[in-house]
């Protein structure tokens, strides 16, 4: 078995908007910290995915965003990211995640599609 | 033997760790390979991918895992034998089309399925990633199912090897949701039962026992995609039926 190679933050960007700061791996071995991080969350309006430190995804680590993601949608928050690399913002398009997941290139970007007020 | 450098091992724990994995690229729509033969590319070719957030009925994550028991086998070994003839372990009321170049990312592989009433059912699936230790698939719009399923192998904490195939599904459209309780669950329970069970005797497990873990993630049906039904292979292969019968 892999070890988990996750470490994950949660911060209040502006009121309403959690932001989920990812660095490392996501794969199914992280399914509890990600969940975890994601209960801190339920309470926002907007949840914000920060991959600009992702380092790795496999086909399990999207079976999860796919978890999290109908967690959201059941909770009604709006769903966005940015950081993504090339070749991850491909995978989100050929996984159809793009659909209910809006990307964005940096948080400001985010945040201003969102309709959250950003105060740098 | 040279020393070899921090950066060098470092390289190699990731490369340990950390399989070369592959995956498809974005494709607007599924194309049906010439050499794929012995199944109706009708209801795939054309098709867009619809995955767990696409489809109507209520999201399950389904677990089917069987542990290879005395087998000296590397999770590398299994999910290469696996990848090399995958259709072989299916049961022989379905059958599983693989492209000429087999299980690679991007390829789409046919399947055709035996139905109640006689009909034959046609869909496919696009093989989404694959590294030495997993291999997923996509399905298209009009499979019964909206979703992927993963394929991998791994040691437990006995460093027993373990097959698994988890599927993450739900009913692509209302008519398939209808069936889900008394048929549709148990054929896919049946189908995954069979392959490791299948499997399992290829690495000489003759009587492995293979777990099934249900886990509704979402109850909540995507009612906005009941237009998916308009796709459904066992429609099409009906009034496909009807149309030969009047003709």
């Amino acid at each position: 078995m892999t070890e988990s190679t996750l470490q994950i933050g949660v911060r209040e960007s502006v009121p309403g908007v959690a932001v989920i700061d990812i660095n490392g791996d996501i794969t199914p071995t992280v399914e509890e910290s990600l969940m975890e991080a994601y209960r801190e969350c339920e309470h926002a309006r907007m949840v914000v995915l920060n991959f600009e430190r992702l380092e790795y995804l496999n086909s399990g680590g999207i079976g999860l965003l796919v978890t999290l993601l109908v967690r959201a949608q059941r909770h009604q928050q709006q769903l966005h990211a940015y950081g993504l690399s090339d070749h991850y913002r491909q995978i989100f398009e050929v996984t159809r995640l793009d659909d209910v997941i809006a990307i964005h290139d940096d948080e400001a970007g985010a945040l201003s599609a969102a309709g959250g007020d950003h105060h740098g | 033997m040279g020393e070899e450098t921090g950066q060098e091992m470092s390289d190699e724990v990731e490369r340990v760790r950390r399989p070369e994995g592959q995956w498809a690229s974005p494709v607007e729509s599924l194309h049906v390979h010439e050499s794929v033969e012995g199944a109706d590319p009708t209801t795939v070719e054309g098709r867009r991918i619809s995955g767990p957030l696409q489809g109507f009925g209520r999201l399950w994550q389904k677990t089917y895992r069987v542990r290879l028991e005395g087998a000296e086998v590397t999770p590398e070994q299994v999910i290469a034998a696996w990848k090399a003839d995958y259709g072989s372990f299916w049961p022989a009321t379905s059958r599983f089309c693989a492209p000429f170049s087999g299980v690679t990312p991007g390829e789409v592989a046919l399947i055709s399925d035996r139905a109640p009433g006689g009909l034959r059912l046609s869909t496919g699936v696009l093989v989404l990633y694959a590294d030495e230790v997993s291999f997923t698939f996509l399905c298209p719009e009009g499979h019964p199912f909206a979703g992927m399923i993963t394929f991998s192998a791994q040691h437990d904490e006995d460093d027993v090897t373990v097959a698994q195939v988890q599927a993450i599904i739900r009913a692509q459209d209302p008519l398939v949701e209808l069936t889900m309780p008394f048929y549709t669950q148990r054929q896919e329970d049946k189908v995954w039962q069979h392959v490791l069970t299948a499997l399992a005797a290829h690495f000489g497990g003759a009587d492995a026992q293979v777990s099934t873990d249900a886990v509704c993630v979402d109850s909540k049906r995507q009612w906005q995609r009941f237009g998916n039904v308009r796709h459904n292979a066992g429609l099409y292969a009906l009034t496909r039926a009807f149309r030969r019968r009047r003709s």
